[in-house]
């Protein structure tokens, strides 16, 4: 198969936007995108559109694709809706990718959305938790903190994991979001802040759990044959990776960690021919403090019940061996739901293109994307890497 | 699915049975004749071998704790049976359900031994199980 590569990647903020609809924040993010493509692109050269979003509201439930894409002239092309839940544009931008190495698409725009803000809270539960285990976990009143809640008590009462550990995710996170003009809560917090923050669902408190977010994301998938003609620096998709499992935890034999993580992550390492000390920074997929440490773990950043360890050591922090949510992850950055796997596609594009401002990691040549739908029934990883002809010349 | 008062539980033709055997107090679990495993939830076909041999088979009702979170609050949730406790629980036959512990979350732990309660649902013949620490 050949090549697929990264040309652009942009988004709105993420945050609150009354004033704005899904149609108008998908249309700031396709025009970050294409503006961000080096030696520009048009809407005519979009072959095929991939568009990630859960429907939360069921405002446009049905073709919700098509209603993105024609919106900002894209009218024509083929557009599918993909609907993973909170990794649904992590899938779209798998889709975009497939379609292009296949030879079916020179060019493939994967883009996610989702407007959260304008519901009452019990209604927003309701829109969660239908990506929750319906028939056998909400039964007990489960929203999703209840299920991350359960996978941190085990992995605290197995490894000796702290709250402490738990609000150094949020500490960290927010130091990097307060450097990100996208960033929904984009200022810091500190260890005592995060510490002493209202319980959720114990152990997790609420400075543990992302917020909820209206914003959309894009990215512009090309293949190995038109790179020349959008970009000189071109960042190649050299990993991909995805699996799934069961919705609910209880048929899982393992709590400590998602094992469809594990697989996706696995995937993605051999496609790329890579190994995890070989990235220079991460998005991982931090609905939950729990989750990025569970992350650690899965996508191999260090031993199976060495993740609080890894937080302790600071190498996840900006300026360490491996940053980790450079973009202030779910958690500082935001979580508008169909966009946050084509967002995590954002930062690693700004990242590689030394576009990243006060929190540019120094000169990355490769960056991992990590994207989980619900507790972990479908997840996917990407690696992208700048050419090796571009590391040369640089 | 309302929680005012306590969620429904979705009834169909392969889960009926389940149900209504939880609201004559008895805990169902499935067994596959063929290989031999038994789990939860209940469906036609076994999970692991796909087999369509398999039978209802009475659970003792006893189980661990296999992990939890308590929240002192939840909006829609019934006032009196806050704080709600939320647990996986692995039965003594070897499947984990996803339940609630009527008790102090206080008095909880990994590995605290459990026993099977049954809460009745309105309007259908169901009831819900939950579990309370041992004796």
């Amino acid at each position: 198969m050949r090549d697929a590569y990264l040309v652009g990647a942009g988004q709105s903020e993420y945050g609150a936007f009354p004033e704005e609809s899904y149609r108008s924040l998908f249309r700031t993010a396709f025009e970050a995108a294409t503006d961000s493509v080096p030696r520009g692109i048009e809407a005519s050269d979009v072959d095929e559109a991939f568009i990630g979003t859960l429907g939360v509201g069921g405002r446009q439930l049905g073709l919700s694709g098509p209603a993105v894409t024609e919106h900002v002239g894209l009218g024509g092309v083929p557009c599918t809706r993909v609907e993973n839940a909170c990794a649904a544009s992590g899938f779209a931008t798998r889709q975009a990718v497939q379609a292009v190495k296949s030879g079916m698409a020179d060019v493939a725009l994967a883009g996610g959305f989702e407007i959260m803000s304008d519901m009452s809270s019990d209604a927003t539960k309701y829109w969660l938790g239908v990506s929750g285990e319906t028939e056998w976990e909400r039964l007990s009143g489960t929203t999703f903190s209840g299920v991350y809640a359960q996978m941190a008590s085990v992995h605290m009462e197995k490894y000796g994991t702290t709250r402490e550990h738990l609000s150094q995710v949020a500490v960290k996170n927010h130091a990097n979001g307060a450097k990100n003009p996208h960033a929904q809560l984009g200022f810091e917090c500190s260890l005592e802040d995060a510490q002493s923050a209202p319980v959720v669902a114990d152990p997790l408190n609420l400075y543990h759990c992302c917020p909820t977010s209206d914003g959309a994301a894009c990215a512009l998938i090309v293949s190995e044959d038109v790179v020349d003609e959008y970009t000189d620096d071109p960042i190649r998709v050299a990993g991909v990776g995805a699996s799934s499992d069961t919705v609910g935890l209880f048929q899982r034999d393992s709590y400590t960690g998602v094992p469809a993580s594990q697989r996706a992550g696995e995937q993605a390492y051999e496609m790329a021919g890579v190994e995890p000390d070989d990235l220079d920074f991460a998005e991982v997929h931090d609905c939950f403090a729990i989750a990025e440490l569970l992350a650690y773990e899965d996508l191999g950043f260090c031993e199976q019940g060495e993740a609080g360890d890894l937080i302790d050591s600071g190498a996840t922090e900006l300026g360490g061996d491996l940053p980790v949510n450079t973009s202030g992850g779910l958690k500082s950055k935001g979580h508008p739901i169909g966009a946050t796997g084509a967002g995590q596609v954002v930062e690693a594009f700004k990242q590689l293109s030394g576009k990243a401002g006060d929190r540019q990691v120094e000169n990355p040549t490769r960056g991992l994307t990590h994207n989980v739908g619900g507790s972990g029934g479908a997840s996917v990883v990407h690696i992208f890497e700048k050419d090796a002809e571009t590391e040369v010349s640089a | 699915m309302s929680w005012e008062p306590r969620p429904t539980p979705e009834i169909t033709p392969e889960t009926e049975r389940y149900w209504s055997a939880a609201a004559d107090g008895t805990l169902l679990v499935r067994e596959c004749t063929d290989c031999g495993l038994v789990y939860h939830y209940p469906r036609a076909l076994c999970p692991d071998c796909f087999s369509d041999d398999v039978e209802w088979k009475e659970a003792s009702g006893e189980g661990t704790v296999y992990s939890y979170s308590a929240t002192q609050s939840m909006s829609g949730w019934p006032e009196e049976d806050l704080p709600l406790v939320l647990a996986y629980v692995e039965l003594e036959e070897g499947p984990r359900v996803m339940t609630n512990l009527e008790c102090d979350p206080e008095d909880v732990e990994i590995g605290t031994r459990v026993t099977v309660r049954f809460k009745a649902v309105e309007d259908a013949d169901a009831a819900v199980p939950v579990f309370v620490p041992r004796e």
